[in-house]
């Protein structure tokens, strides 16, 4: 794992190294917004009286922060890396993946400034104002040049599957932003989407539940697939059903989004398509997950000497977890109770905090040493330690958020003898306090990771060439 | 043809190409192949590292 440089081939590792140092830079201004934020529903005052720092503008910033600047950096960092090891050959296009770092890092401040002045298209996820959205267009598809051209150009007769769900993933997301985003300007910063009405919303979570399947499974899948057997030192549990694995996620998931518009003016039949297609979804989800994890079969006694490898495992654990209770909550009747509560909100961040932040903090954490010529990171105790305060926070986080969003559900839908509402929805406002400041406690410990991190990784960027050696059982 | 036979026909085609790369991926003629691709990733360390502790020579 730590001596790629001496290889023959002369890989492209500075894209790499760009993109793994801003993936724990974003990681950590990503979380610590919404730690603001979860502080602003306990104490509203935390706006300080500013429409740049109100609610409604920072939660898109701290969405688009933690799955666009931290999940994709990590998502090109990690793809860039694998493509050429796996391929056996450097990136293609020269200067083009150089580009596709310095273009993605400009949107990401555009947002960063566009968000909080109030400029957005109001579609969840997609809130970025059309010049932006042509920004991202062409910087997504110079990124599938540089991926796909290197796969082209390999050295190797087979692709590895971890390649599959990198190339699934950026292929799909490319088709979901240009459709979703389709929109006509009306001036510099506004302009309506072409679609309207019931079809707008079905295209915008046609987008938004994708995202969640290719941008946050499917990508990170990738990664699993790399990371997990070189931190496990021991090949993929089984390759076959890998492939499998890969064909039946990509083809199941693409339907799954009307279940985000469960008794709207959605047409009925297609509330149910979405329903039963997400059910099916979690059939291919927890065949990943056991590939994933019974990879370690034999090697568990791993789990105990290896933090980096305990991340790994436990966000693929997060991932089943949060693959059972999504096919569950898509059920129109579960959905009637959880849906606009925090339940949801639970959901997605232990998808999110415990998926897609644990599985790339692994990567990470791999990755560091290994690109700056080092054995080791500075310090596998902090790392440890890192795990800990993280695992922590995510499970105060959506145990917080489980209690308040079926309370929530349960007082909104209780009705008297003669017909009107038990609660007013202040009442379930004032329920939910509780839970919000535990929430935010959640958050703050994995802001505080995160802090960690960023001092472990500087550490290790700083230290004298291979000064820092492996050690046993750390 | 109409609309629906033709969407029913598609479900069918789509059902049989998975059937299919079931079949073809776990045929015992694949075996040793995806055996192959699986330890690739190993391949740059074996040759860098002498004193791995473990191997996967078992799987």
């Amino acid at each position: 794992m730590s001596q790629s440089n001496t290889s023959a081939v002369d890989y492209n590792m500075n894209v790499v190294r760009q993109f793994t140092v801003m993936t724990v830079i974003w990681g950590f201004v990503g979380t610590l917004v919404g730690v603001l934020i979860a502080a602003q529903l306990i104490w509203p005052a935390l706006n300080f009286d500013t429409p740049w720092l109100t609610y409604s503008r920072l939660r898109p910033l701290h969405t688009n922060a933690v799955i666009f600047a931290f999940g994709t950096s990590a998502l090109f960092a990690t793809s860039y890396y694998v493509v050429q090891r796996t391929c056996k050959t450097a990136l293609f296009g020269g200067s083009l993946a150089s580009f596709t770092f310095w273009g993605w890092q400009a949107i990401i401040v555009a947002a960063a400034i566009t968000l909080p002045l109030g400029y957005t298209s109001s579609k969840e996820y997609a809130e970025l104002e059309w010049p932006i959205d042509i920004a991202i267009a062409v910087v997504w598809v110079s990124y599938a040049i540089v991926f796909f051209g290197t796969l082209i150009k390999r050295k190797t007769s087979h692709i590895y599957v971890a390649n599959w769900f990198f190339g699934g993933f950026i292929l799909t997301v490319a088709v979901l932003h240009i459709g979703n985003s389709m929109a006509i300007p009306v001036s510099m910063m506004k302009s309506y989407s072409i679609y309207s009405g019931a079809i707008d919303a079905m295209m915008q979570w046609w987008y938004g539940h994708n995202a969640v399947g290719f941008l946050l499974t499917a990508g990170f899948l990738g990664m699993m697939y790399y990371f997990v057997p070189k931190q496990a030192e021991r090949p993929v549990y089984s390759y076959r059903l890998s492939i499998v694995h890969f064909w039946a996620l990509v083809s199941l998931y693409i339907w799954a989004g009307p279940h985000h518009l469960h008794y709207t003016a959605l047409p009925d039949w297609a509330q149910s398509l979405g329903m039963v297609m997400s059910v099916v979804l979690f059939l291919p989800s927890w065949g990943g997950m056991i590939n994933g994890i019974m990879t370690l079969s034999g090697a568990w006694h791993k789990l105990r000497h290896d933090p980096i490898l305990r991340f790994l495992i436990v966000s693929l654990s997060f991932y089943g977890m949060s693959t059972f209770e999504g096919p569950m909550m898509a059920i129109k009747s579960v959905n009637a109770l959880s849906h606009y509560t925090d339940w949801t909100v639970g959901h997605v961040h232990s998808g999110a905090l415990g998926w897609v932040a644990m599985v790339s903090i692994g990567a990470m954490y791999h990755l560091i040493p290994v690109l700056f010529n080092q054995q080791r990171m500075f310090s596998i105790r902090l790392i440890n330690i890192h795990f800990w305060m993280h695992t922590a926070g995510i499970v105060l986080y959506i145990v917080a958020m489980w209690i308040s969003g079926v309370m929530q559900g349960l007082m909104w839908r209780a009705v008297n003898t003669d017909g009107t509402l038990t609660y007013s929805f202040v009442e379930s406002l004032t329920a939910s306090y509780p839970f919000y400041f535990m929430r935010f406690l959640g958050g703050v410990l994995v802001v505080a990771g995160f802090v960690i991190m960023l001092y472990n990784m500087f550490k290790t960027i700083g230290a004298e060439n291979g000064s820092l050696k492996k050690v046993e059982a750390a | 043809m109409d609309y629906g036979t033709l969407r029913g026909l598609i479900a069918l085609l789509i059902l049989a190409l998975f059937i299919i790369i079931v079949v073809w991926a776990y045929s015992k003629k694949r075996r040793s192949s995806f055996d192959d691709a699986a330890n690739s990733i190993f391949e740059e360390d074996r040759k860098d590292e002498v004193n791995k502790q473990e191997t996967n020579n078992n799987v």
